[in-house]
């Protein structure tokens, strides 16, 4: 079971560490929504793997439970990253429909800047 | 009035003044000139403890793990600082009132100079070096806003720039200084470092610790070879230059010299350093102000000279050297604030301030004439006046100097910078106001109104005052503040008195005076001498000193951004990757303690389908769409995973964020290319898998070793699982910790989500105003687009569905305290329940039919999510604690009710408007004309011929 969930996310991590080295701003988001399951299943797995012990308290017997800190760390790393991406998506979506170029890297025109005295 | 107030007065009334500009000018001045007199008051009121030679106290634990702590002390040197800073700003708010013009923005000047004052009080009254520290650079700052004030002239941005630069500069050198001592002794308070003499002198640390403070000291005191920053910051108002550069700001330094003079002074490199400086600035200041034109650059090189004599005397280390640099502040502080003025004055009424342009005014402003004269004698050093005493004092110090065993070099060149400082002196009486009268001034001089005379008159009659009886009127002042400067050791023998006898210094004195005459009745002369003469120009030094370093940032700037965002993110990994490299290279693993947990086969075919997805996903990224489907089966079966692994939570959270995310970059995917052309090599595709790969195994590899090993030592986790259902109410641990143990920084979280929303909205808002909503409108679709947009089936299901999702909603609200779910959840599932309908009937349909504003959502969760939080001050509890209890309704049974209820809810609106925000911005792109249906669904049988066009156009 360990293995398969750390092969998971050394796969994930692989691909989405791929993807965001790519020069376009679709696999870049794509990239990080990848990056962003394997760092939450990262988190989550420092936890230890347990089945059938969620966190909720059993009132009537002695049950083993699982550990429920990464689990509500990663709850809100899990909104946050839908609230992270949301930015990103808009930030490309309005560069590529502002200069119809959904290239992420600035050519080096775009970067000469004249330097204004401002003295 | 605790000195907490009297430090926080000034900062509290800089408010007011930017506000009251609406009211009118003398209502700004009068709200900054009522909050210096309430903080002189409270400062005043200590005065019968300050001269018994107490010291008053107000200590405060701020940040004890660092040392930082807001403990504040008055002793006689900072009330006398403190005395200096708040009367003489109270002269300067009402000299500012009647000399600032009505173009002047006079709200912002009054709240930066309160906010200067604030941080000069601050300064003087801390008891802790930490502290003292942020107050000094805040003294930077807002002398940096008070120098730069008229926006308009290049010299002021200039004078500004070069002084933030300078005194910041200093100020960096000094807390590197102040953390050395603080080292030392082992403590930030001022009150235990002045007791630790010894262990300081003795330590090895001793020298840098206080070439480093002094570098701080030095800058802000404007000491040679720092001192060229303060004739450039004269092109500041005069107001602010009678403040910061004649009284207080420039004082600073000396405060600090004064401040540490127990502990730091009386070794050979003290005498040496400060000494030596203190006597050259002295000088040098004194012959360059003989040359000045500029009426406010003499008085600039004059205060450089003068500063420079009262670090010379606190330089020699002597006790009767410190009481007269306490001496020669409070003189120096009257008549040069008073000098500041009257140039202020002059300037104002005959329009310009060069001495070649003026002279013979003393007829024509016959008072103004008065007060500079008086002030101007004093600064010479002629009897009866203050400065003359302070002078005496120093003079007769020199003659008891020895410099590297040169008895006459100090008293020699002292006698000199007082024969220059008096024929200064002289020149600014006789080239402005005697001589012939002129016909050729740029304005009509007359004297001022009495609102801008009467602070420099005043200023005077202490001038006279304190030299005709000056044991009577500071002498108890002097002593208690010297004591404070020599640490509460006795006094030496002085006395304030005009006359002394025949001692050497009286004989110096005569030489001064008439030297001074001489020199400048050959005036014309020298200035040719020095005109001739080759010297540095100070300003293009430093600013090609300042230019290289731009020059040198801008290009590693460029070299490291060259906005290649790739390039960063592969170092980035690189970097990252080589950490983890090294980190396993030179760590060592514990060995494994835990069992394995076997395979199934379930949780193998889910493994295949991720695996599958994954590499899918990375074959065919080019293909956007396709690429979308892939990735949404990869967090399907994240949160199958989640759930299989005790998380309910998390998958209940993971799949209903899926549903938002996919809708989201589907709509994306609407407006973007759709697919991904080939722009990277084959070289650079297998570099980047290289390190791809190797950081995955890297990454997969760590969380395998960290599965298969227990903690190493015990955890918070158990304290959470063992007071969830004691403490916080609830039986569902994960929730417990999101709205209680860990409620603020879900308070944090949801405030971060609404910001990532209004940034969406406001984005929208920008690219929609642009040329970019044209190109929207008239956008033909990727896909040829289905007949039906709002089908019938998908129309009716929907509403079917609603009340059955915010049911569901609701209920994984409510039960989220004890079983899996809670706000963050039932936000999302209530999300989808309305996204769902957006979808089945179009934006416009729905957003006619929207009852409530989703900006309006997500400030109302996180105001209920503070509120409760604050609920918990009126119980007398820290911020978020929360409380629950249970009730027994008769026709229900017993339920429970938690204050994190409250807080989840808050949650809950937060998320849900994040969410509807998000996505509905982003619908607004779409939005094209002639979408806007009467009818929630599509029936409209004329589409389906279209051949009859003409009855169609009848039907538009």
């Amino acid at each position: 079971m360990e293995a398969l969930v750390a092969s998971a996310v050394g796969i994930m991590t692989a691909a989405g560490i791929f993807l965001i080295l790519r020069r376009r701003t679709f696999p870049v988001i794509l990239g990080l929504s990848l990056i962003t399951y394997a760092v939450n299943v990262f988190l989550f797995a420092t936890g230890r793997l347990a089945l059938n012990a969620p966190a909720v308290l059993n009132k009537y017997e002695e049950v083993p439970y699982t550990d429920p800190l990464p689990q509500a760390l990663v709850l809100t790393a899990i909104v946050i990253s839908f609230g992270m991406t949301a930015v990103i998506v808009m930030i490309a979506l309005s560069a590529y429909l502002s200069s119809k170029d959904d290239h992420i890297d600035m050519s080096p025109q775009d970067s000469v800047d004249a330097p204004g005295e401002d003295a | 009035m605790s000195l907490f107030l009297i430090a926080a007065l000034p900062f509290l009334g800089a408010v007011f003044p930017a506000l009251l500009i609406r009211a009118g000018r003398n209502a700004a001045a009068s709200a900054a000139a009522l909050t210096t007199f309430l903080a002189l008051m409270g400062l005043l009121i200590h005065i019968p403890s300050i001269m018994r030679g107490d010291v008053v106290t107000a200590r405060f634990d701020w940040i004890p793990g660092l040392g930082l702590n807001a403990n504040f002390m008055l002793d006689g040197l900072g009330f006398l600082f403190a005395l200096l800073i708040l009367g003489i700003g109270l002269l300067i708010i009402l000299y500012a009132r009647f000399y600032l013009s009505r173009e002047d923005p006079m709200g912002q000047f009054y709240t930066y100079l309160l906010l200067f004052q604030g941080a000069m009080v601050g300064i003087v009254l801390s008891d802790n070096i930490l502290l003292l520290i942020i107050f000094w650079e805040l003294t930077s700052l807002s002398s940096f806003l008070l120098i730069g004030y008229w926006k308009h002239l290049p010299e002021g941005r200039q004078g500004a720039r070069m002084a933030l630069a300078v005194t910041g500069g200093g100020g960096l050198a000094m807390i590197a200084g102040m953390l050395i001592l603080g080292n030392i002794v082992g403590s930030y308070d001022l009150s235990v470092i002045l007791q630790s003499k010894e262990l300081i002198q003795a330590s090895p640390y001793y020298l840098p610790a206080l070439i480093l403070i002094l570098l701080g000291a030095f800058t802000k005191s404007a000491q040679f070879p720092f001192h060229f920053w303060l004739p450039h910051a004269m092109a500041a108002p005069t107001p602010v230059s009678a403040y910061l550069h004649s009284a207080t700001m420039v004082k600073a330094g000396l405060f600090l010299m004064a401040r540490m003079w127990p502990v730091l002074a009386g070794t050979d490199a003290w005498f040496y350093i400060v000494a030596t400086t203190g006597l050259v600035t002295m000088l040098l200041g004194a012959v360059i102000a003989l040359f000045k034109d500029d009426l406010k650059a003499l008085l600039a090189f004059s205060t450089v000279s003068h500063l420079g004599l009262i670090t010379m005397l606190l330089g020699f280390g002597t006790k009767f050297a410190a009481v007269a640099a306490v001496f020669h502040i409070i003189n120096h502080a009257t008549f040069k604030a008073a000098l500041f003025m009257t140039a202020g004055i002059v300037d104002h009424e005959t329009g310009t301030r060069d001495v070649k342009r003026l002279g013979g005014l003393r007829h024509l402003m016959p008072i103004t004439f008065t007060i500079g004269t008086i002030a101007a004698l004093s600064m010479a050093g002629l009897p009866p006046l203050n400065g003359f005493l302070s002078k005496e004092m120093m003079l007769e110090e020199t003659v008891h100097t020895t410099w590297l065993n040169s008895p006459y070099l100090v008293p020699g060149l002292a006698l000199l910078a007082s024969l220059f400082s008096a024929a200064y002196s002289f020149r600014f009486v006789s080239h402005v106001f005697l001589g012939p009268q002129r016909d050729d001034y740029p304005a009509h001089p007359h004297d001022p109104p009495v609102g801008l005379w009467i602070a420099p008159a005043f200023l005077v009659v202490l001038v006279i005052l304190i030299g005709l009886y000056s044991a009577a009127i500071v002498g108890p002042l002097v002593a208690v503040v010297s004591s404070a400067v020599i640490g509460g050791e006795k006094l030496p023998y002085y006395s304030l008195k005009l006359w002394h006898g025949f001692v050497p210094a009286l004989y110096m004195s005569i030489v001064a005076t008439l030297g001074g005459l001489f020199l400048l009745s050959m005036h014309k002369r020298g200035e040719q001498l020095w005109n001739a003469l080759p010297r540095p120009e100070a300003k293009v030094i430093f600013e090609a000193i300042i230019n290289a370093f731009t020059r040198l940032s801008q290009w590693v700037t460029d070299e490291l951004h060259n906005g290649v965002l790739s390039r960063y993110a592969i170092i980035f990994v690189a970097f990252t990757v080589g950490l983890g490299y090294y980190a396993y290279t030179t760590g060592t693993i514990g060995v494994e303690t835990r069992v394995p947990l076997p395979a199934q086969i379930i949780p193998i075919i889910g493994w295949i389908c991720l695996v599958g997805a994954t590499l899918g996903i990375m074959w065919f990224h080019r293909n956007r769409l396709l690429s979308l489907v892939l990735i949404g089966v990869v967090g399907l079966i994240v949160s199958v995973a989640f759930n299989y692994l005790s998380a309910p939570d998390l998958a209940l959270t993971q799949i209903s964020v899926e549903v938002v995310t996919m809708i989201l970059l589907l709509l994306s995917l609407n407006f973007l290319p759709t697919e991904t052309p080939w722009d990277s090599s084959a070289a650079r595709r297998w570099r980047d898998a290289a390190i791809s790969v190797v950081a995955g195994i890297g990454t997969g590899a760590l969380i395998y070793a960290i599965m298969l090993r227990d903690f190493a030592f015990p955890t918070i986790s158990d304290f959470h699982l063992a007071n969830s259902y004691k403490g916080g109410g609830g039986t569902n641990v994960v929730n417990v910790i999101l709205v209680d143990f860990r409620g603020f920084d879900t308070f944090g979280e949801i405030i971060v989500l609404g910001i990532a929303a209004l940034i969406i909205f406001a984005l929208t808002e920008a690219v929609l105003s642009t040329n970019v909503r044209g190109y929207l409108l008239n956008r033909k679709p990727h896909w040829p687009q289905s007949g039906d947009s709002h089908p019938l089936m998908m129309v009716v299901a929907t509403r079917v569905m609603m009340p059955i999702a915010l049911m569901v909603g609701a209920y994984i609200f409510f039960r989220g305290h004890n079983q899996p779910g809670g706000g963050f959840i039932a936000g999302l599932v209530v999300a989808i329940a309305y996204l769902m309908q957006y979808m089945a009937s179009g934006y416009t349909w729905a957003i006619e039919r929207q009852r409530f504003y989703y900006h309006g959502t997500i400030g109302w969760g996180v105001l209920i999510a503070a509120a409760t939080g604050l609920g918990a001050w009126f119980n007398e509890r820290p911020f978020l604690t929360s409380d629950f209890g249970y009730i027994n309704w008769p026709p229900l049974e017993e339920f429970e009710w938690a204050t994190a209820m409250l807080f989840d809810t808050g949650v809950f609106l937060a998320v849900l408007g994040a969410v509807m925000l998000a996505l509905d911005s982003l619908s607004r792109f779409a939005w094209q004309p002639g979408m806007a249906r009467e009818f929630p669904m599509d029936i409209n049988p004329l589409r389906d011929d279209p051949k009859d066009e003409d009855k169609e156009k009848e039907q538009a």
